[in-house]
């Protein structure tokens, strides 16, 4: 039925990105529903200022992660080794600086390099060798958290500089995160009145003023409120900068640059893409370097945040970043997925931490809860799409 | 001599919107080898896919009769109670199994809470050697060639003591030395009581083995007939002998300068190493439509598949575009060149089914809605509403994703997605498949449109009509090599099917002759 329906030219081209938005839709509504529960639940103090800036410094290592794996499964590929890829990066950067006195940039610049050189070398496996990725980064989780052991003498490396401990843990002056959030809200704004325009000009169909405008407004309100909330506590942390950094890069790779759509066209339909004169190797090699350098920026807020590497540092991680992912609508088969939706996914995994850790549940219930949300989010995900498809 | 082991009459069946098989009628002898001749698409499958339950009784019209007495099969498996077997194209057999446990894969043998496998491959033993094959039974099946796995699948399906053995197109993949193996055993298994249907687009080998044959046509039974009585001539004329009803919108054009030529091209399978195409030669102009016919396997999709770089195996030859030499080794230089390739697989080769219609449009030439190096979202939209509004697309958004769309449209996708790079040479391969009555005008149409400014086009197509309808000029291929090249005035359906039929052996005679 659908089918048919898709043939006929319907009067309003609106119609169907309200339907497309439907999804995203219901990642917001249910990341509210976890936090409105959790707000109740802990009498307001989840939603306090200090908490939100916890929440908010807590996610950024799943959230950078995510980010990577999110173009990772689009692609039709799986990385499992982020997690002993973090931990390794971090504990390298810790033992440049605490054992050979690096200063703190030149250490964050190796670890981000080696994540992306031990990224080269595994894409280079699944690109080249055609070995299935979920094999070369199962093999990459025991090379990596090996040679960190091996080369921490199984010591947790601690403690370091001032400098790098920032990174992780502090925050912006008030002054400043208004004024960002302030630029922010005037980028967004410009940036819909210029393609409004443009839109205009090549004679495209343009949306109502009322409904993209209003949408803009909720933004606004919320990134004010937001930055609002975090500036009662300590500010902005400068963490969340970092995601909303590299969450910005990363839309930007993968909605403007030929990378980026390549990408969802080989996750999409390898042997279509392929016949389309895209380079399938090439472009499959770089989404394991960019994964692999965003595992070295992890690392480094991990180590960063902790104030030491260990040697188990990042166990894990990689199945809470595919959790966040495939939460955030991103598909395993390939193809599908946005950024925004794991990186919100992310935000409900940390959640679901924080607000039941502040309830005093014991640990072992987390487990349990993410894994139910987790299968939960797909059924939800899967039904959805088999009921447009019947109707 | 007259008692007919097998009578199917009046079958009809119908798809959504097809009728598939018209008032069939097969009436098969005990213990000859009776050939079932028709092109693609004439009903052949389907027939045999009803008398082996496929297609379960009351899902078509009319009667089956074995023995003279009538049946009716739920499944498969009731077919194959009554003594039915078929064998099809694609083997359904498993390569990492033993010969032994395929041969009695679906038998009690295997069934059996424990193994007896001594047992087992005594059995199996004793099986190939009835038919003279000397075949380690504990061999994996894998190991042997697709001829000999071809003769374990009639081993499989003597073990379940058919006495209806339908071998659809048993020779496709085989050697000649095989297709001589085959057909002793079949005259063996004749003169034992055993019928054999024998689907074949070889002429050659349908004269050679079969006591008579039965010409389908477009979903009805043409004849009839008694080998001996008749020539291949006499079964060509058969097979295609309609008149073209469907419409094609031949125009007069103007064909120009040469723009692509193609000297001595050979390549290889990327596994096996076997030559896929032996020394093709060919040239087309600017503005011509030049038709590509030939029977399915004949390697039309694969030779221009390797063309256009988006073929593994070895090659060589000599390719020229615009009179200089090309050197395509993938699709993207194909590109780069101004060839652009329509698959025959559109779902497979053609589209990426879950992505917008505006970003299949643009996939293959993204650079043109990149101005400043960075995709253009609103330009790209712009593009991509010019060219599919050019192709007539249907559709309530551009941003629909393709999968919504029915077959015409999508194929009408594919055809933006090529015409946005303005290609000089547009292969189609099999452009109308699959698709309705109007929407196949329509891009006959687009077609005519683009021979007249200056597009060289290759159309690939199993349609005869089809092909002598629009083509300038027609390419009949067989086995990896083109057996023959007519002009437009001088096609005919019976030319073409009689070149395209051509076996190997004739093929080569003709070379030397």
């Amino acid at each position: 039925m659908r089918q048919q329906s898709a043939d006929e030219p319907a009067e309003k081209k609106s119609g169907l990105s309200f339907k497309f938005n439907m999804q995203s839709y219901a990642l917001v509504v249910a990341l509210i529903m976890i936090v409105l529960i959790f707000g109740m639940l802990t009498g307001g103090e989840f939603l306090s200022s200090r908490n939100l800036s916890n929440l908010f410094a807590q996610m950024t290592v799943i959230a950078v992660l995510a980010i990577g794996m999110t173009l990772v499964i689009v692609a039709g590929h799986i990385d499992l080794s982020v997690g002993s890829l973090a931990g390794l990066t971090g504990g390298i950067a810790a033992i440049l600086q605490v054992w050979f006195g690096w200063d703190t940039v030149w250490s964050v610049m190796a670890a981000i390099v080696v994540g992306a050189l031990l990224g080269l070398w595994q894409g280079w496996w699944v690109a080249y060798r055609a070995v299935p990725a979920f094999i070369v980064t199962l093999g990459g989780m025991l090379i990596f958290r090996g040679i960190l052991i091996g080369i921490s003498q199984g010591q947790t490396v601690a403690p370091l500089n001032d400098g790098f401990r920032a990174i992780a843990n502090s925050h912006l002056p008030y002054w400043a995160g208004y004024v960002l959030a302030v630029v922010g809200v005037v980028l967004l704004f410009f940036s819909a009145w210029r393609n409004q325009n443009k839109r205009e000009q090549l004679g495209l169909m343009i949306e109502y003023p009322v409904k993209i405008y209003g949408k803009l407004l909720v933004y606004a309100i919320l990134i004010l409120l937001l930055t609002y909330m975090l500036n009662r506590y300590n500010g902005i942390p400068v963490p969340l900068l970092i995601v909303i950094f590299f969450g910005g890069l990363f839309i930007f790779i993968s909605s403007k640059s030929s990378f980026g759509r390549y990408i969802y066209a080989i996750g999409g339909n390898e042997e279509a893409a392929a016949l389309s004169g895209i380079n399938i190797k090439r472009n499959t090699l770089s989404v394991f370097v960019l994964m692999g350098a965003l595992a070295g920026a992890a690392g480094v807020i991990l180590t960063s945040r902790l104030n030491a590497a260990s040697v188990s540092a990042g166990e894990m991680y990689e199945l809470d970043a595919i959790a966040a992912c495939v939460i955030g609508g991103t598909s395993l088969m390939g193809g599908r997925g946005n950024i925004v939706g794991a990186i919100i996914g992310a935000l409900i995994m940390t959640s679901i931490d924080n607000g039941m850790s502040m309830m005093n549940i014991e640990t072992f219930w987390q487990s349990i809860v993410k894994g139910l949300i987790l299968i939960v989010a797909v059924w939800i995900d899967i039904s959805s799409k088999k009921q447009t498809s019947a109707a | 001599m007259d008692a007919y082991v097998l009578q199917m009459e009046g079958i009809t069946k119908a798809f959504p919107g097809v009728k598939a098989l018209d008032n069939v009628s097969l009436s098969v002898k005990k213990g000859e080898i009776h050939a079932l001749c028709g092109e693609n698409g004439a009903g052949k499958s389907t027939l045999m896919k009803i008398l082996s339950g496929v297609y379960p009784a009351g899902s078509f019209d009319g009667n089956i009769m074995i023995e003279g007495k009538e049946v009716s099969f739920r499944n498969i498996r009731e077919s194959q109670e009554a003594g039915i077997a078929i064998i099809y194209q694609e083997l359904a057999l498993v390569p990492e199994m033993t010969v032994g446990e395929n041969i009695f894969l679906s038998n009690d043998l295997m069934k059996k809470k424990i193994l007896n496998w001594n047992n087992l491959y005594a059995e199996a033993r004793k099986w190939l050697d009835q038919i003279g094959l000397d075949i380690d039974p504990q061999r994996k099946l894998g190991e042997l060639t697709v001829g000999k796995q071809q003769l374990i699948e009639i081993v499989k399906a003597l073990t379940k003591h058919a006495e209806i053995l339908i071998l659809d197109e048993p020779t496709a993949a085989l050697t000649e030395s095989e297709v001589a193996v085959l057909m002793e055993i079949l005259q063996d298994l004749k003169a034992n009581g055993v019928t054999c249907i024998y689907i074949s687009h070889k002429l050659n080998e349908v004269m050679r083995l079969a006591d008579s044959v039965t010409v389908l046509r477009d979903g009805r039974t043409i004849d009839t007939l008694s080998v001996s009585d008749i020539t291949e001539d006499t079964i060509v004329s058969k097979m295609v002998g309609r008149s073209l009803t469907d419409y094609f919108p031949y125009e007069e054009h103007e064909v120009g300068d040469e723009i692509l030529r193609v000297k001595n091209y050979s390549f290889h399978h990327k596994t096996t190493g076997e030559k896929m195409a032996d020394n093709v030669s060919f040239m087309l102009r600017k503005g011509e439509i030049l038709g590509v016919s030939g029977l399915m396997g004949a390697g039309r999709s694969e030779l221009f598949i390797s063309l256009f770089g988006g073929y593994p195996g070895k090659k060589s030859g000599e390719v020229k575009i615009d009179g200089k030499s090309a050197d395509i080794k993938k699709p993207s230089d194909a590109i780069s060149a101004g060839l652009a390739y329509v698959s025959e697989d559109r779902k497979r080769y053609g589209l990426i089914l879950g992505m917008e219609i505006t970003k299949n449009a643009t996939l293959a030439g993204l650079q043109k809605v990149m101005p400043r190096g960075l995709i253009d979202a609103s330009l790209e939209l712009k593009e991509a509403e010019n060219i599919t509004h050019k192709l007539n697309l249907k559709t309530h958004s551009l941003e629909a994703e393709v999968e919504q769309l029915s077959g015409g449209n999508q194929q009408k996708v594919v055809l933006s997605k090529w015409l946005f790079t303005n290609p000089k040479i547009l292969i189609l391969d099999e452009p109308t498949r699959g698709i309705d009555v109007g929407a196949k005008s329509e891009i006959y149409k687009i077609i005519n449109e683009l021979s007249q400014q200056g597009v060289g086009i290759i159309m690939i197509s199993s349609e005869l009509p089809e092909v002598l309808g629009m083509s300038d000029r027609i390419l009949v291929m067989s086995d990896g090599t083109i057996s023959g090249e007519l002009p437009r005035e001088e096609a005919t359906q019976e030319r073409v099917m009689k070149l395209a039929t051509k076996g190997r052996e004739n093929h080569a005679s003709t070379i030397s002759g």
